[in-house]
């Protein structure tokens, strides 16, 4: 008798482990809410902001094209504010469009000499990252261009546990509600993509000890 | 001693019971209606509604005196709050000590959102640097490291603030009852029946409890007005003070100030309760540990590695 209990207990048991490992990892509802582009340009269900899950879930890349319909900045498939441009670089194509596309990997002499690449830099140059038929858009490795708002899918790339996290809202900074609206913040609000080691910084002053007063 | 004896003696105790009656009148007569009243307030759970309104709109005229300055000759208006915990949720914190930098910033953010004491100066977090060598070995660590960048080379930094203990030792050590755990898990302090005697401070493991040396000094365009009773009030000299998740902003959705400001993303907040919460995430996935595990507090506030 006791031998069946065991026997049904460990059933259960396995049952349980099988069900809740199927289950795992678990799809981040209020993400997949947010990515699920199906092609509209336009604020990708953020409209309501709760994430109820009435978006079709993402698949990975299959927002991508349709986004490239819309207005360049008004396509955030997550609430994340514009791209920290450097002031007046962007559109890039206001000075590229005049300029002829060179696709050999050099050291550029004239302009841009502020960038100095440190992300692998002897594997890497521009159009590794930067799409070359057109300067306002990036591209990935399998030849799908993503807006700057979307950078995170090109870092994304290289850096999926980073971007799994960040999705999840654990890598990086989220601010607003903490059962609500969340604002995001792109890789490159923190990391400059062309060195992007997190920069020291300043510390606030140390507390002062114990009685000193003054 | 005969029958006679004590009818006709004036009695030592009769006598000192009204010196001691007399001491009590002559002071109350002397001190204002507002002292009066804040002295023989009662216990916040206990108070009805119309006692704690009268107990609210003095504590704000008081808050609103406090912040009387060249800039504000009138004093900008405090508004303290008593929001709820709201159901279903008990919080949580996670903080990723692979990515915390130790800039302070956090500290500098809940001084002034709670409005802590710039002088002598009260800080609720405490942010330790210690060796990588060593791991975490809260005996080697150093609170008062200067430095001109941080990181610095082979340390690493762990913030320190109330671990919002299940089983809190403070609350268990309190005579009165003046410290207590609301039903969304934070623990929190009526100051107004505070005694002082700083029983809490001795027993948190965590030095996570702050006590009014003296009259708390802040300037008064520093002061947040946004305010809630058991959070971030003006606290009068005399009385143990905490972190309380930042009790006036978590309570109406908003994350905590020290969230908000921390540059490298190391903070999480949010409900325990709720699967899709940041914190589960952390708890469920990733490498995480309690500070002090073995003296059973059961923190609410959880270190991880992110990476």
């Amino acid at each position: 008798m006791r031998l069946v209990i065991l026997t049904a207990a460990a059933l259960a048991a396995a049952v349980g482990c099988a069900r809740s490992r199927a289950e795992s990892p678990p799809a981040p509802a209020r993400v997949d809410a947010a990515v699920a582009g199906d092609g509209d340009a336009g604020v990708v269900g953020d409209g309501d902001g709760d994430g109820d899950g009435d978006a079709e879930v993402d698949d990975g890349d299959g927002g991508i094209a349709g986004f490239n319909a819309g207005p360049i900045f008004a396509s955030s498939s997550y609430p994340v504010p514009p791209p920290p441009f450097t002031e007046g670089v962007f559109p890039c194509m206001d000075c590229h469009e005049s300029i002829e596309t060179d696709p050999t990997p050099r050291t550029l002499v004239d302009d841009h000499t502020e960038i100095k690449l440190h992300h692998g830099d002897r594997d890497r140059w521009c159009f590794d990252c930067h799409n070359p038929d057109n300067r306002d858009e990036l591209r990935l490795a399998s030849g799908r261009t993503v807006p700057f708002t979307e950078s995170y899918r090109l870092c994304g790339q290289c850096h999926g546990d980073k971007y799994r996290d960040w999705r999840y809202g654990i890598h990086g900074k989220r601010t607003g509600s903490w059962n609500g609206k969340k604002q995001y913040l792109l890789c490159a609000h923190c990391h400059n993509p062309h060195a992007p080691h997190f920069a020291p910084i300043k510390p606030m002053p140390p507390p002062r000890r114990p009685g000193r007063s003054k | 001693m005969s029958d006679s004896d004590a009818k006709d003696k004036p009695n030592r105790r009769v006598f000192l019971k009204m010196l001691g009656q007399a001491a009590a009148v002559s002071m109350l007569a002397s001190c204002s209606e507002r002292d009066r009243e804040a002295f023989f307030q009662q216990h916040f759970k206990e108070l009805s509604k119309a006692d704690l309104a009268k107990v609210l709109e003095r504590l704000q005229a008081e808050a609103t005196e406090k912040t009387i300055s060249q800039a504000h000759p009138e004093g900008r208006a405090a508004s303290i709050g008593v929001e709820p915990a709201m159901p279903g949720v008990t919080f949580g914190y996670a903080l990723d000590l692979s990515r915390c930098v130790g800039c302070r910033r956090c500290v500098d953010a809940c001084v002034k959102e709670n409005n802590q004491s710039r002088d002598p100066q009260i800080h609720w977090i405490t942010v330790l640097e210690m060796e990588k060598e060593g791991g975490v070995d809260v005996m080697h660590s150093n609170a008062y490291y200067v430095a001109d960048t941080v990181p610095r080379k082979g340390h690493f930094y762990m913030p320190v603030s109330c671990q919002q203990c299940r089983d809190a030792p403070c609350v268990k050590s309190c005579p009165v009852g003046a410290t207590w755990q609301e039903p969304d898990g934070i623990v929190v302090v009526d100051y107004n029946y505070c005694i002082g005697c700083r029983c809490c401070l001795a027993s948190c493991p965590y030095g996570a409890r702050h006590f009014n040396w003296a009259e708390p000094h802040i300037p008064p365009d520093e002061i947040n007005t946004n305010m809630h009773y058991l959070g971030n009030r003006p606290r009068p000299k005399g009385v143990v003070e905490k972190c309380t998740f930042c009790i006036q902003r978590v309570r109406k959705g908003l994350y905590p100030a020290c969230v908000e400001i921390c540059p490298t993303g190391s903070r999480k907040f949010g409900n325990l309760l709720d699967p899709d919460s940041e914190v589960r995430y952390v708890i469920e996935n990733k490498r995480v540990f309690i500070l002090k595990e073995e003296l059973g507090t059961h923190p609410k506030f959880f270190y991880f590695y992110g990476v």
